[in-house]
């Protein structure tokens, strides 16, 4: 298959969960370079080469930029010169930016939403869509390097015991104005529980909870269980809580073991996100809803009832 | 302040019909209607540009559809530009954000406004792909948007919470869902959406090749489409006040508690 080339998010040298999965499938595919933006390319460089990464091509530390611009054009450059034959993302926020600024400057498209990629006369992509109901299977036919926008959770992470990938620096070409944007504080949202993606436990609330203040009953739930609280798009929408608890095809892709959804009917936008969990309980006072046609144990009730109830039962 | 705000036409999510098996793409005869997401971009120009500013819309179709630019007329925007040429059809991400690029770079506005990707296609790439092609800096998921003095402010929602970045105009943003509480069309609105100017342009207006956008400017052919394996339903039950004790049974057996 050739080279592949892996878009690599770290945090402190930390490597995100997202590119060890995409690496365990990318070395499959073939020798795999990783492109990187930051300053802790050393501190990760054991890590992504323990995962199957032979070189960490980096911008270095982009004194507060957003990576997008910057990345995107250092890396465009140098597949200029070496012709990758795939260069795969994961969809993240970051991933995304790259992405679009890459396909620009490559003038080569993207295939977004990826849960599978297949090495089938050439690197085909398999997209669900209708909420998960269907699979579209999508191969490139330009001459350009595909760029493949893979989803979270589509392939297992697991080390493969290689030795630290190489570091090399990218030249980082003029950038104009598109450079121009800076970070001048970052935040982070302290939660007590584990990463909505993460948990082994997911509560979701929908438009079912009637109102606001009845989100805290998903956050009490979620908190007694050990696990995160994640909110249907319509309520994200309605603003009852941010955008960060989103699950569904605009939000977060989460495979627990457990997903219990409260209140939400099951637009297919949602189910793309969690018809992977092991197991799925639904509660919602439609028995039409759809959210049941894939859940293992469906009660068909009032959440305003059976959430306090259940509250009780589980007690501290 | 002039903010041009990209806005999408699209089949009803609750409706969205099927995949035409000939051209294998989504079949889109259908009424359209405005983006939910793009209405968040367009109440957020609104009020960014207060009384004295212009909000220019940008939308491309293959048909020239016009009822959901019409809606967002209604909510207030003052002028749409329509790209609607047959070619579009089967146009991927980078195609759109070309044709749309175009469009906007005939208004030279000091802001663009997108949402963070469309709910039919949700590729997610088109605002920055439509920044690199005008040779903007951008600022993506927004949760928060200020503008003062040739600057503008946005909490860029990330993995682990949010990043305060400022970036100098003109330039693009994209907003998150929720970002603001866009309002309804009133009646005097609607009115005079009928009487706002709405430049219909084609793919030749804007000196772009037929060849380079919708299913030749892909470059990409779809190999199959199939059923996904589907997941079967288990127990649904009644609840007459014990639902909640089946649950509690079942994350016993999970061992959940």
């Amino acid at each position: 298959m050739g080279n592949i080339w892996v878009h690599a998010e770290t945090s402190d040298g930390i490597v995100s969960s997202i590119t060890l999965e995409l690496l365990a499938k990318a070395r499959e595919l073939g020798e795999v370079t990783v492109f990187h933006a930051g300053a802790d390319a050393e501190q990760a460089a054991g890590e992504l080469g323990g995962h199957g990464a032979t070189r960490i091509l980096t911008t270095g530390d982009l004194d507060n930029g957003l990576p997008g611009p910057a990345l995107a054009a250092a890396v465009a450059a140098k597949a200029t010169e070496e012709s990758p034959s795939a260069i795969l993302f994961g969809t993240t926020y970051g991933g995304r930016d790259v992405a679009g600024r890459l396909s620009v400057k490559m003038d080569a498209p993207v295939i977004t939403n990826i849960v599978d990629l297949l090495d089938d006369d050439g690197l085909t992509g398999v997209e669900p869509v209708f909420g998960g109901a269907t699979n579209v299977k999508t191969r490139f036919t330009g001459e350009t390097p595909g760029i493949f926008l893979i989803r979270p959770k589509s392939f297992n992470a697991e080390s493969a015991g290689g030795g630290a990938a190489a570091v090399e620096t990218l030249t980082i070409p003029d950038l104009g104005a598109t450079g121009s944007a800076k970070v001048t504080n970052r935040f982070v949202e302290e939660s007590d529980g584990p990463k909505l993606d993460e948990a082994g436990i997911v509560v979701s609330g929908g438009r079912g909870l009637g109102e606001a203040d009845n989100f805290q009953m998903i956050e009490d739930l979620a908190g007694k269980l050990g696990g995160a609280a994640g909110a249907s798009r319509a309520i994200v929408d309605a603003g009852w809580v941010p955008y960060s608890y989103q699950v569904g095809q605009t939000g977060k892709v989460v495979k627990p073991d457990v997903y219990i959804a409260a209140g939400i009917s099951g637009a297919t936008q949602h189910m793309v996100g969690m018809k992977g969990s092991k197991t799925i309980i639904a509660i919602n006072k439609d028995p039409e809803a759809p959210i049941f046609s894939i859940a293992d144990l469906g009660i068909v009730g009032d959440v305003h009832k059976v959430l306090p109830a259940l509250l009780e039962a589980i007690g501290e | 302040m002039k903010v041009a705000v990209c806005v999408k036409q699209i089949p009803d999510p609750a409706d969205p019909g099927a995949i035409n098996p000939e051209t294998r793409t989504l079949n889109r005869d259908v009424k359209l209607i405005l983006d939910e997401s793009d209405s968040y971009g367009v109440e957020m120009a609104l009020q960014l540009v207060g009384e004295d500013g212009e909000v220019v819309l940008i939308s491309m179709v293959p048909n020239n559809e016009r009822n959901g630019l019409n809606n967002a007329l209604a909510m207030g925007a003052d002028s749409a530009i329509l790209v609607s040429d047959d070619a579009l059809s089967g146009s991927d991400a980078l195609s759109t954000a070309k044709v749309l690029a175009a469009a906007i770079q005939r208004t030279e506005p000091d802001l663009v406004l997108a949402a963070t990707e469309s709910s039919d296609g949700y590729t997610g790439t088109v605002p920055e792909q439509v920044a690199e092609l005008l040779g903007l800096p951008s600022v993506t998921f927004a949760k928060e948007v200020t503008v003062d003095s040739g600057n503008v402010a946005v909490k860029r929602q990330t993995e682990d919470g949010y990043d305060e970045v400022d970036c100098p105009l003109p330039a693009l943003v994209s907003v998150t869902a929720g970002v603001v509480e866009p309002r309804y069309p009133s009646f005097k609105g609607i009115m005079a959406a009928k009487s706002k100017p709405v430049e219909e342009l084609s793919l030749s207006d804007l000196g772009i090749e037929t060849s380079t956008v919708g299913w030749a400017g892909g470059r990409q052919e779809i190999v199959s489409i199939e059923p996904a394996p589907e997941r079967e339903a288990g127990e649904i039950i009644e609840d007459e006040g014990d639902g909640y004790e089946r649950i509690v049974t079942f994350l016993q057996e999970m061992k959940v508690i």
